[in-house]
């Protein structure tokens, strides 16, 4: 689904230049549910934040399917995040004057083929909630408002960074659940980042980053449901 | 530097826009302030010194022709200080390469000494030698006019001999700051010019020797001005008295008091607008700047700095943007004063300007500034303070909303999430959201509080110069004509209409309340100059009784039916010194203040009982109306007319003005076409100017007010909108929730700006009343769309500004940081 040749990511601050990525080959597969591991700084987010379109790469090259996310120009990205990525992010970024149902519409209104607001939040365990505002719903919950608006439109891909960065290990779980859920019956291809080693489990594959670099690629064999996970 | 200062600075300088938007505001208050109160008092300043030094006479009369050693008489009044004999006499002038006739006004300068009141500033040449009659003082404005210069020559018709004047002084007086001649609304220093001759020679002309016809007084400090008036009438009754007044009665003080009442108005009105949307905007400013930095206020107060020395560090950032306001402010109102002071010089003729702007009132106005910025920044500074340092560094809970009772409403469920977005946005902070709407309003508002002035004197010249006098000019005659004078002048060249009519002073008493002015008399039926009802319309006289104008009406309390006692000051004539205009509704616009006791007045003047017929419409003055034969008939006389009104051919102007000129009967001549020439002339300059300048205050508070909203807006929602691009809303749309919201706030903003625009131009035109004019109450509909469109624009551009910033929006950042 993802072909990602050589990119990197340069940033410059000040006079310093961080090389955020440096040289990344990967290849993401379709319905697949990835975990990239690795300390803060290692360049997960910044990989991320290209493959969904939010950010470009100073060199290299990424190829969503067919077309090349590294080529596209703002208009573009801006297409290509609206039709093909769903986002979940630690901090839940739902729009807090709006409702859980609402947050979803929000998505579903722009989309091309979504499902229905309610059914999406049913599909996270939220089909009781529909009517909170954001404000009324515990962190647990708000995330899985996230996650049900990322999946609205049936995205081919999901992209999360730190999806449980922000909670405590119960209702973690209750938001692993719903992402491995979400990939075994919508067969989305999901991405999540994270430093909890913990999480690890449940991927199909495990990249552990390092310096910009893939480190280490391991294949689970045997995955590991998320109620299972601790931390 | 302490650590805190560099912060300090640092702040400022990041939130530069926002802070120099807001000291625009407080500057714009700040400006008209100084502005307003400076030349307020240069104004009266220069007024008071100009009336001090040249010794401006406190009370004037006139009467028909008194005897020399009735001043003396005058003198032993109780109260009186000095006293002034004069003879006062309209003149009709015939000046070189002028087609139209002007009218002088001729008084007398005593010969063998100073004048005692009423001095007059010699700017150049010198007073005319006694007994000659061929020798002139002219007023400055007059002589810059035509250009003349010492030895300039011109002629007069004086009593009916046109004599040549020969100018050997040029000078200013108190008594004419502001020269408004006969029939003008406003001066004309080319048509009206005032002639100081010797007293000799003018006696001569005007068989007035040993006598005079005006007289003016000074009074002591502890004089009762009423008790005054009332001796004096009682002394110049059987000479003919017409009424004394005071000066507040005279003319051209009149019009400097309104001048400076407007001023007042100005001082106390605008300012106090700019003051609260600034401080307004100071509080929503700073209430986001403190609820941005509560992490760094809660590590501040956990590193053991004390609550006191952060609220001074949030102060001091509103005394800094304060401070700017001020500054720009006083710069501005300064230099705009000093030019504001200069149009008064040229436009009231002082000999002097005193440029009167004490250190006072730049305290006074930093003080409020500072003290309203502060009020403004109390809010925000006060969370600052109470902020527990625990709560500070944890991340404030997300923002409590609700579904809106509205929102059951069919009609909602069209809108798209994003337009939810920005309506439940704007009604979760429902006062911050009114305010912004207020600010907004009064911006428009200001424009319709400044430009409904011209839809009411476009209405005014309408009603005044194409409804009701719709003559070509008005003749006045030197004294009262037989009716047969119609006739002469029916066969005057081009003439091709003429209507006469009858102007008396008199007082008209309705129970304790009375008043001096003039019944005009005219013709059934008439033609050129009407009477216009209280819709605008044209009236009939009624055969008999009064038709009073709205203004007479209400400060007499009369209503159709009543009856009022007339007592006829002078029946044979009226006219005066200059405070008298020969046009009949100017006349007299005289007001006593303290009643004198009923009793003698009303027993020894010639008092008659009349109905009052109807009421009806005058901008201009106190107008009292009759029918010109009932009017004959009430005084017992025979049949004469006061003056004539002409409606000629345009294409003989040249050929009849020359005859007018050469007849001996006529004192002045008002020409309505260019008595409204210049009126246009003077007020498309000052409407230029007063435009310019409340476009510009608008435009600033517009601006200030959208901007800043649409930057906290930003601020507050920064999370909101990156989250919606990255879910792959595209820039336009993002933006549209945030344009959205400003939009509705300006629509919502735009009938209130009305709303509030017709209430201060209400307010106005009640503050204009006075004797003198009215203002209709006018707005059309194109004052209101100017308004809405420049607020409009105002509130787009900042809008815009702020868009570029939607679009530059760093979304990973944006998501990324906790709020």
């Amino acid at each position: 689904m993802f072909r990602i040749e050589g990119l990197t990511k340069v940033y410059h601050t000040g006079e310093v230049e961080i090389h955020a990525l440096a040289g990344v080959d990967l290849a993401l597969y379709e319905r697949e549910l990835a975990v990239l591991l690795g300390p803060s700084g290692s360049g997960k987010s910044t990989l991320l934040n290209i493959l969904g379109g939010l950010d470009t790469a100073t060199a290299g090259t990424a190829f969503f399917r067919d077309a090349e996310i590294t080529a596209m120009r703002e208009r573009e990205l801006t297409r290509f995040r609206r039709d093909h990525v769903g986002f979940v992010f630690q901090f839940y970024n739902l729009i807090p004057s709006l409702s859980a149902r609402e947050n979803v519409a929000l998505v579903t209104e722009i989309s091309k083929n979504p499902m229905k607001p309610d059914e999406a939040l049913d599909l996270v365990g939220l089909g009781h909630r529909l009517d909170h505002f954001p404000a009324q719903l515990s962190g647990g919950e708000q995330q899985r408002v996230a996650i049900a608006r990322a999946i609205a439109k049936r995205p081919e891909v999901l992209l999360c960074d730190e999806p449980t960065g922000a909670l405590d290990s119960k209702t973690g779980v209750q938001v692993l659940e719903a992402l491995t859920s979400v990939n075994e019956e919508l067969g989305t291809t999901t991405a999540v980042i994270t430093h909890n080693v913990a999480i690890a489990g449940i991927a199909h594959r495990v990249f552990y980053f390092g310096d910009g670099k893939i480190v280490r690629t391991d294949v689970n064999k045997r995955r590991v449901g998320p109620s299972k996970v601790q931390w | 530097m302490s650590t805190l200062d560099k912060k300090l600075l640092r702040d400022v300088i990041r939130l530069w826009a926002q802070a120099l938007a807001i000291a625009l505001v407080l500057a714009s208050g700040v400006t008209t302030l100084i502005l307003a109160v400076g030349a307020y008092r240069s104004l009266e300043e220069t007024r008071s010194a100009y009336y001090e030094r040249y010794r401006f006479a406190d009370i004037f009369a006139t009467a028909k022709r008194a005897p020399q050693f009735v001043e003396q008489q005058i003198l032993e009044i109780p109260g009186v200080a000095a006293a002034e004999a004069r003879i006062a006499e309209f003149a009709l002038l015939d000046i070189k390469g002028m087609v139209q006739p002007a009218t002088g006004m001729a008084l007398s300068l005593p010969d063998h000494r100073d004048l005692r009141l009423n001095r007059i500033y010699l700017r150049e040449g010198r007073l005319p030698e006694p007994g000659r009659v061929d020798e002139v003082v002219v007023n400055e404005a007059f002589a810059k006019a035509h250009s003349f210069t010492l030895g300039s020559k011109f002629h007069a018709i004086l009593n009916g001999y046109k004599r040549p004047l020969r100018i050997v002084g040029i000078a200013l007086s108190p008594e004419f700051i502001y020269a408004l001649g006969p029939g003008d609304l406003i001066p004309d220093d080319r048509r009206f010019g005032v002639l100081w001759m010797s007293e000799k020679a003018l006696a001569a002309m005007f068989d007035q020797e040993g006598a005079f016809n005006s007289v003016s007084i000074k009074l002591l400090r502890n004089a009762v001005e009423a008790d005054v008036i009332e001796r004096l009438d009682t002394l110049l009754e059987r000479y003919g008295g017409t009424g004394a007044f005071a000066r507040r009665d005279q003319q051209s003080h009149a019009f400097i008091d309104a001048e400076l009442k407007q001023l007042k108005s100005m001082a106390q009105v605008i300012p106090p607008i700019f003051l609260l949307v600034s401080a307004f905007l100071i509080n929503i400013t700073l209430s986001r700047l403190i609820a941005l930095e509560r992490e760094q206020i809660g590590l501040l107060k956990a590193l053991g700095y004390g609550a006191v020395t952060i609220g001074w560090h949030y102060m001091k950032l509103v005394l800094i943007i304060a401070g700017v306001g001020i500054a720009i402010g006083a710069a501005a109102g300064t230099w705009l004063g000093q030019g504001l002071t200069r149009l008064y010089g040229d436009f009231f003729h002082f000999p002097f300007l005193i440029f009167q702007r004490g250190m006072d009132i730049y305290v006074i106005a930093a003080g409020i500034s500072a003290v309203t910025a502060l009020a403004g920044g109390l809010r925000g500074i006060y969370a600052a303070l109470t902020l527990p340092p625990a709560v500070a560094m944890s991340p404030p809970m997300p923002t409590n909303y609700a579904r809106l009772s509205l929102e059951k409403l069919h009609l909602f469920r069209h809108f798209s999430q994003l337009t939810i977005m920005a309506i439940r946005h704007i009604v979760r902070w429902p006062v911050r959201s009114g305010l912004t709407v207020l600010g907004i309003a009064m911006s428009g508002s200001l424009l319709i509080t400044a430009l409904f002035s011209i839809d009411s004197i476009e209405y005014m010249i309408d009603v005044v110069y194409f409804r009701a006098d719709r003559q070509d000019a008005t003749v006045n005659f030197i004294d009262e004509r037989p009716v047969n004078v119609l006739q002469s002048v029916e066969h005057l060249p081009g003439v091709l209409a003429a209507e006469p009519y009858r102007a008396v002073a008199v007082r008209l008493r309705h129970g304790h309340r009375h008043r001096k002015l003039a019944i005009t008399g005219k013709p059934p039926g008439a033609d050129l100059s009407r009477v216009l009802g209280q819709n605008d319309e044209p009236v009939e006289l009624p055969e008999s009784g009064l038709l009073v104008s709205e203004r007479v009406a209400k400060l007499l309390k009369l209503k159709r039916g009543d009856t009022v006692d007339v007592e006829i000051l002078d029946a044979s004539r009226v006219r005066g010194p200059p405070d008298l205009s020969v046009r009949p509704t100017l006349l007299n616009v005289v007001r006593d203040q303290k009643a004198p006791e009923f009793k003698s007045s009303g027993l020894r003047r010639n008092t008659r009982r009349v109905q009052i017929a109807g009421i009806i419409q005058s901008y201009l003055g106190l107008a009292v109306f009759m029918d010109i034969r009932a009017l004959n008939e009430l005084l017992d006389e025979s049949p004469v007319v006061s003056g004539v009104h002409v409606a000629f051919d345009k294409s003989r102007t040249d050929e009849l003005y020359k005859k007018i000129k050469e007849l001996p009967a006529v004192s002045a001549i008002a020409v309505q076409g260019e008595a409204l020439r210049k009126f246009r002339e003077t007020l498309a300059k000052n409407i230029y100017i007063m435009t310019t300048v409340y476009v510009v205050l608008s435009v600033i508070i517009a601006f200030g007010v959208v901007y800043n909203s649409a930057r906290i807006q930003l601020s507050e929602r920064a999370r909101e909108f990156a989250s919606l691009r990255v879910l792959g809303f595209s820039k336009a749309e993002v933006s549209h929730v945030l344009l959205l919201e400003l939009g509705l706030l300006v629509a919502a903003a735009i009938p209130l700006a009305w709303i509030i625009g017709y209430g201060f131009a209400w307010a106005t035109v009640q503050g204009f009343e006075s004797d003198l004019y009215s203002i209709p109450f006018i707005i059309k509909a194109n004052t209101y769309a100017i308004s809405a469109l420049v607020v409009l624009a105002a509130a787009g551009a900042s809008a815009l500004i702020v868009r570029r910033r939607v679009d530059r929006l760093n979304m990973i950042t944006a998501l990324k940081t906790r709020e």
